[in-house]
Formats: C-alpha cells, sequence, structure tokens
C-alpha cells in the first residue's frame, strides 16, 4: 500500500491491481520462507512489523527487496515523497530546455530544474549547524529512493587493499572484513542490477559480471589516447546502466544522457525504480512517505529495540511503530543523527553509542576539477553524440602512494562534447575568445559581441572537455557532527551540527590532481581555462559535503569500544538493530560507495534472516 | 570581423524595430486560477513559478533597453534569428526575479547606460542613433581594453552578454542554430567513421569486436 503526502491519487487506483499481486506473491512467498515467517508468529494485519527501515536509498531499498523476497513484513519509511519516473507526473527526461522558465538552472534544484533528485544542500524548515571555522555541505534527498536518483550510476567495486588502508599505510581504519567477505554479494548486485565495464584484469579495480560498455565518444578517444601518452590510464567507466535488458520489468538504455533526470525506461539503477518498486510487489512491503523519523525506541528492561517513532509530514502527527528489528538506512548524517536523538537512562550518549563513536569519522570525497578548450575541436561536425548519462570512460587511480606525499589514491572522470544546451551556456565567453584566433587568424580582445559572437559559439560548440578527481581521505575522529544543542527543525527535532576540516593528505591530493589535469590537457592540445587552483585555495579541494559521499559516522569494527557495528552491521549494544547505509563504512577507497552500499545491505539482509532462523534475534 | 562588418550586419538585422510593442515580450500575469501542477515539477516549485510569472520586474523602457542590448549582443544573421526572436527579452525578466540576486547589477547596469549615454549624446541609450549605441557598446564590451570609467559598463555588458547567450541558445531556435542534435531515443554506436579519419583516430579491437 501507499501511504503519503503526495500520493493520494495512488492510494485511489492500486489497490485493487495490489490486492492481486499481494495474494499472489504471498502463495510463493509462503513456500520458500516459512521457517522465517514462522519464528516471527505474522499476522496479516500487523500491529507489530517483522523489520522497519528507515530511509529508501540504495541501503533501505536492498534491505526491503532482499527481506520482502525472504517472506518478511516490513515497514519501509521514506522522509520524503513517492517518486516514479516513467509516471508523466514526474518525468522531466526527454523535455527541452525552454520547457523551463529559468533554462533548467538550480534555483530551487542544486543540480537544475531538469535533476530528479528533490532535495538539495538546503533545505526549507530542515537545517543544520557547523562549528565555527569548519565547514560542511549536506545533501539531502527527500524522496523515494533518495540520493540514488541523484547519481553518476558510477557503480565500482572496492579493491581487497581497500579493506585494509590501515595495515598498509597506518593511518585510518581497517575494515572488520575484507573483499572475500562481500565478494560474492557484489557479483549478485552486479547480475540483478545491471553494469556495463570491462574486463581488465586489475587488482585495484576488481572485474565483475558486465554488460557491454558503449563507445567512447570523440572528446574521450581525445583524452585517451593523450592520457596515455603520459602513462595515464583510461578504461570504460562502469556504470549501472543497462546497454542490454536484462529482464522484462526494465527497458534497455536509449542513449538520452539523462540518467540524473531518472529513466522512465528503468534503464538505469535508482533505488526506488530497482529495488522499492519489485519490493514493494511481494505484498511484503508497506511504504509510507512523508515519515520523518525522530527516535528509535527501547525497552528500557531489556535494551532492545522496539520500532520506531516518526513525525507524519502531512498531518505532523506523532506516529509509534513496533517492529521486531530496526534497520537504519536514512544516509550517513540521518542515521547518525537518529541514534544520537534516541537518547534513554539506558543509552544515555544516544543509541549504540557505548564506544561514543557515533557521528565521528564522518568523510566525504576528495574531489577537485579543471577544465579545457581542445582548439582541434572546433567547427566540429554535428551529430547525436548523447551517450548513456555520463562519461564512457574514466582513469582508475594507477599510482603507488609509498612513492607520494599522501597516503591514497583518486580516480577521473571526465566530462565533454556536444551537449544539450542548458542555463550557462555561453557563460563567460569573454575569458575564451581572445585566446583564441578568428577565421582569418587574427586575434581580437575577448569579448565582443553581434555576428562574430554568434560564429565564435558556433566555432566553440563541443570543443571543452573538463576533468575532476574523486579521491580517498583519511577519516579523522576530529571530524564529526553531533546534535546542535540550541537547534531544531520544524518537526522539532534536534538538527546536526557539522565539524570537518581537510587534512594535509586531502590538500596534497588536490594539488597532485591539478598538476595531472594540466599534463592530460596539455597532452591532448588543449588549453586549460581559469588559473592553476594553488595553495591560496587549497588547489580547488571541493568544501567537505559538497561531492555528497560522506560515510562513517556509525562505523564497523570488531573492537566494541572503537566501533558502533559488527561485522555484520548490526549493533555492538543493540542485536536487533542493524545500519544498511554507508554511515557503517570505516573508509570509502577511492570508489563511488552504492555499489558496495547495495552489497553490504544484501549482506546485512541475508544475516539478519540467518540469525531469524537460528533464533538469535 | 571587421567594426566596419559587424556594423553591417547589424544595420541588415534591424535591431531596435522588434522593441514596440515592448510588453509583449513578458506575457501580462495570468488570472489567477487553481494551479495545476506541470509534470516534473513539485507543488512548490510550482507555486513559485506562477508567483513569479504574475510579478512584473522591467519597466517598459527597461525591457525596451534590454531589447536592444540583446539584440547587439545576438542579431539576426543568414542562419537564425536575434535574441528578441528568441524570446530571451522574456528570458531576462523571469531570471531577475528567479535570481533576486540580479537585480540590482541588471537595472543599476541599465540606468549607467543610460547615464552614460546622456553624456556623451544628450539621449537615453535607446533614443540614440544606431551608430552611438554602437559607439558606447564598443567601449564596453571587450573587458580587458575598457578604460577607466567605462570598467562598471564592462561588468554589466557581460551580465548582459551571458544572459543573452544563455537564454538564446536554450531555445529552439538557438539550439538549432548550435546544432545539437540529441534529445531523442536512439541507438548510440560510436563516433562516425568519417569524424574518426578526419581526427585520426581508431576505436580499439574490443571496442568494434565487441566484449566478451
Amino acid at each position: 500500500m501507499f501511504i503519503g503526502q503526495d500520493e493520494l491519487e495512488a492510494v485511489k487506483v492500486s489497490p485493487v491491481l495490489l490486492c492481486i499481486v499481494y495474494y499472489v506473491s504471498n502463495q510463493i512467498s509462503l513456500l520458500f520462507t516459512y521457517s522465517f515467517m514462522n519464528s516471527f508468529h505474522l499476522n496479516h494485519a500487523p500491529t507489530e512489523y517483522d523489520v522497519v527501515i528507515v530511509g529508501s536509498g540504495a541501503g533501505g531499498g536492498m534491505a526491503a527487496y532482499t527481506l520482502a523476497k525472504a517472506g518478511a513484513k516490513v515497514l519501509l519509511l521514506e522522509a520524503g515523497g513517492y517518486f516514479d519516473p516513467a509516471d508523466p507526473k514526474y518525468i522531466t527526461q526527454l523535455k527541452w530546455p525552454y520547457e523551463s522558465p529559468r533554462r533548467g538552472a538550480g534555483t530551487t534544484r542544486a543540480f537544475g530544474d531538469f535533476d530528479a533528485a528533490w532535495g538539495g544542500w538546503d533545505i526549507e524548515g530542515e537545517p543544520y549547524t557547523t562549528v565555527k571555522g569548519t565547514e560542511f555541505h549536506w545533501f539531502r534527498s527527500r524522496m523515494l529512493g533518495g540520493r540514488t536518483n541523484h547519481w553518476g550510476r558510477i557503480s565500482l567495486r572496492f579493491a581487497p587493499d581497500d579493506f585494509r588502508r590501515k595495515s598498509m599505510t597506518g593511518v585510518g581504519e581497517d575494515w572488520p572484513i575484507g573483499y572475500n567477505d562481500i565478494s560474492p554479494f557484489y557479483d549478485r548486485v552486479d547480475k540483478l542490477i545491471g553494469v556495463f565495464g570491462s574486463k581488465e584484469g586489475m587488482e585495484s579495480e576488481p572485474d565483475g559480471y558486465f554488460l557491454p560498455p558503449p563507445k567512447p565518444r570523440l572528446h574521450e578517444l581525445m583524452i585517451r589516447k593523450g592520457a596515455r601518452s603520459i602513462g595515464v590510464p583510461v578504461i570504460p567507466s562502469r556504470l549501472s546502466i543497462l546497454t542490454k535488458a536484462i529482464n522484462d520489468e526494465r527497458g534497455a538504455c536509449f542513449y538520452c544522457n539523462q540518467c540524473g533526470r531518472a529513466c522512465q525506461a528503468y534503464a538505469d539503477f535508482s533505488s526506488s525504480s530497482v529495488l522499492v518498486k519489485p519490493a514493494l510487489k511481494t505484498g511484503n512491503v508497506t511504504l509510507v512517505n512523508g515519515a520523518m523519523v525522530r527516535e528509535v525506541t527501547t525497552d528500557p528492561a531489556t535494551g532492545l529495540a522496539t520500532g520506531v517513532n516518526y513525525i507524519d509530514k502531512a498531518t505532523m502527527d506523532d506516529v509509534k511503530i513496533k517492529a521486531k528489528v530496526v534497520m537504519l538506512a536514512a544516509s550517513t548524517g540521518e542515521t547518525a543523527r537518529l541514534l544520537l536523538n534516541s537518547k534513554s537512562s539506558r543509552f544515555p550518549q544516544g543509541l549504540a553509542n557505548s564506544s561514543g563513536v557515533v557521528g565521528k569519522y564522518i568523510n566525504d570525497s576528495t574531489g577537485a576539477s579543471r577544465s579545457a578548450f581542445i582548439p582541434a575541436l572546433m567547427d566540429r561536425k554535428r551529430y547525436n553524440e548523447d551517450g548513456v548519462g555520463g562519461m564512457h570512460v574514466f582513469t582508475p587511480w594507477w599510482l603507488d602512494n609509498k612513492k607520494l606525499d599522501f597516503p591514497r589514491g583518486y580516480h577521473i572522470e571526465y566530462w565533454g562534447g556536444m551537449g544539450m544546451p542548458a542555463y550557462g551556456f555561453g557563460w563567460g565567453v569573454e575569458a575564451m575568445n581572445g585566446m583564441i584566433a578568428a577565421r582569418d587568424g587574427s586575434m581580437k580582445a575577448g569579448g565582443g559581441y553581434g555576428a562574430g559572437l554568434k560564429d565564435d559559439f558556433r566555432r566553440f560548440y563541443g570543443a571543452y572537455v573538463g576533468m575532476a578527481g574523486r579521491g580517498e581521505p583519511v577519516p579523522l575522529e576530529s571530524n564529526y557532527c553531533e546534535i546542535d544543542p540550541s537547534v531544531v527543525d520544524k518537526y522539532g527535532i534536534p538538527v546536526l551540527r557539522f565539524n570537518y576540516k581537510w587534512g594535509d593528505y586531502e590538500i596534497r591530493q588536490a594539488k597532485h590532481m591539478q598538476d595531472t589535469f594540466e599534463e592530460i590537457i596539455h597532452s591532448m592540445g588543449g588549453i586549460a581555462l581559469g588559473s592553476k587552483p594553488d595553495a591560496s585555495n587549497n588547489y580547488g579541494l571541493a568544501e567537505p559535503g559538497k561531492i555528497i559521499h560522506e560515510v562513517g559516522t556509525v562505523r564497523m569494527g570488531n573492537d566494541p569500544k572503537n566501533s558502533v557495528l559488527n561485522k555484520f552491521q548490526q549493533a555492538h549494544d543493540v542485536k536487533n538493530l542493524f545500519v544498511v547505509d554507508a554511515a557503517a563504512f570505516p573508509s570509502q577507497g577511492d570508489k563511488n560507495v552504492t555499489w558496495t552500499i547495495l552489497a553490504a545491505s544484501m549482506r546485512t539482509s541475508e544475516y539478519l534472516f540467518d540469525q531469524v532462523k537460528k533464533k538469535n534475534i | 570581423m571587421k567594426r566596419r562588418d559587424t556594423l553591417k550586419a547589424i544595420s541588415l538585422t534591424g535591431f531596435g524595430l522588434a522593441v514596440t510593442p515592448v510588453e509583449a515580450a513578458v506575457p501580462a500575469p495570468p488570472t489567477p486560477k487553481p494551479l495545476k501542477i506541470p509534470g516534473g515539477r513539485q507543488k512548490f516549485e510550482a507555486e513559485r513559478d506562477a508567483k513569479l510569472m504574475g510579478e512584473k520586474f522591467f519597466t517598459p523602457h527597461e525591457l525596451q533597453t534590454v531589447t536592444v542590448l540583446s539584440d547587439i549582443i545576438i542579431p539576426a544573421d543568414a542562419k537564425s534569428g536575434s535574441a528578441s526572436q528568441a524570446g530571451v527579452p522574456a528570458f531576462i525578466e523571469f531570471m531577475m526575479k528567479d535570481q533576486p540576486g540580479n537585480q540590482t547589477p541588471m537595472r543599476g547596469g541599465l540606468r549607467w547606460i543610460d547615464n552614460t549615454s546622456k553624456r556623451l549624446f544628450g539621449n537615453d541609450f535607446v533614443a540614440c542613433t544606431k551608430a552611438q549605441q554602437i559607439e558606447l557598446v564598443d567601449q564596453i564590451a571587450y573587458p580587458k581594453l575598457a578604460k577607466p570609467g567605462m570598467t562598471q559598463g564592462a561588468s554589466f555588458f557581460s551580465m548582459m552578454r551571458n544572459l543573452t547567450a544563455s537564454g538564446f541558445y536554450t531555445s529552439k531556435m538557438g539550439i538549432e542554430d548550435i546544432g545539437y542534435v540529441g534529445n531523442v531515443p536512439n541507438q548510440w554506436n560510436g563516433v562516425p567513421n568519417d569524424v574518426l579519419k578526419q581526427y585520426g583516430l581508431a576505436y580499439e579491437e574490443r571496442e568494434i569486436a565487441g566484449y566478451e
């Protein structure tokens, strides 16, 4: 069933269909899941759910999918509204810039009018604060599927070394698990969700089960040729986009370059389209939208979690939910906030926080970028090179940190080409056209107007490239989030206060990125744009939170004194409490973490299933 | 392009003629009716858009000046029309309301243009001859060459150029002019062969033969 502020319509139209689905899937799931259901003593109108999951992003979606398929009665709570990119109500895909009065500018959505992700770094009525002299920008997506509706679909596995950086370098933290623990789940995620890529046999970028990658675009071939000539590898990217259909429920990519707008064919991965929808079809999942969870409740006698309390955003009612198991997947920031706000006499520092580690070690990817003009691409032939929604090639980390003055690596992402014009097109041309000779070979001052300017725009179109490093930071205890003692949001829930500063390692890594970017740009005959970032601006290192890859606030580990969760992402202090988002990750590699969230959530969900069978929970 | 040719190109386009009636460039506020949320918009966004559409920022005189300037920046030529023909003034009007930080630089910049053209030619900018308008524009269109006393005008003109270029090339006319041919379902099969040849590039064996 659907419940939520935006979903009155869905409730009206869907009961008949859902009843049928519910009946059929129950008959099937009963066969497979007798023991699970038996252990939970289910009834069909549960006042107590088997599992309540907070958050419907990658972690929550995978948990809901895995547990519902196993027959558990799941309540999935999502703070934002319902979303389905195939429903015209929500479609922005294939729209033209002139269908937006602001031509797609990012006035009300950080990544522009057509971006699928609702929310952003600032949400009205939901503030957060930072300690003076520190900085953190917290991107939140309030919608079904959460931030999986906004990302580059970059789907990389961690490598064996990514789980043991402390052992290798003396800084940071090892994971309590290794590659072999999680690789079977990566395999299953590859097959269940789909990812394209190429087998490269690189120890640092483990291969998976890949769909065919798209051929590089023209500027990508030029980048590849240039970068390789200076010893920088360039390989096909690995994105969770279906270059071939993998089942009857999802279509194949039709190359519109707009995964960021969410796909009406479900040919890209988002948790809402690919996990939550099939989970709902089992009939075992109740989805509630507009549910802002404020507290995990516990039994003072046993110390076990008993459920959650949430604010219904539409009515502002406070709703109490009872569940046998609580799974948090609200995001690295929200999951920590929820635990820290769940204080009781038994858990005075917040729930599952006897270690005092909740909120600490928050770490976002490093990021720095540079763009360039490629004179050889001027006046290029026009053709459709939209391709998939993102880069067709990338550079995996290729150097040995033992020989460098920073301990962690980064990968490089690329963009460029003849994209669809959007707000910002032509901006700042006065800094550009003074560098480029006119058709007759003469130089003119930058700026101008009239027919000559119009000709410049035509000549320059499609002749730009850009590149960005995404690197692994060293998680620090001194970077943390905590509950602000004096600020609440519009629901009355105390908000997070962040304290985050980049360390020297990250700044040195950004310097290395900038040097590499210039070398790559020069290797392809390009002109680097703007002035080269330097020490005065941390070498262009993006402010913490701007890359939207934060992890680590509720980290797992073997020692309950310096970790919150065990190696199955189960709270050391509360055995029926699990965390299945990236809050659980001690580190993030230079790999975008979504694929690892999915694999780890599947692993934790199956562990839970096993523990229930063994009557340990 | 030489300045003489620029002038010729501009005079051919008849810029300045497209400005009457100026009010027509910004649609009148719609009569209040129950708000229909367009596909792909959140309710608060639709409400905000409707509210902004119902407001007016530019005075008729300001709008006329914006129109003349945008058509100097993007005039009609053999391939496509001018900025005002592509609806750029209405886009700029909307951006003033959508991002209010634009308002003072724009309003003040328009006033600067009139102050300066009155000092130089004794008339508001739009009342000047085309030759006078171009004489002033030439002093602010190249930021690095702008003389002291003209630098504020150069900053304003860069703002106008940015907004005009964005507005024009995101219009249907501008997209056709620039030659973007995507945003349609298709099958990507790689760079066309003649283009590969032109740049001396080739795909690798596995890209041609297919991956295992």
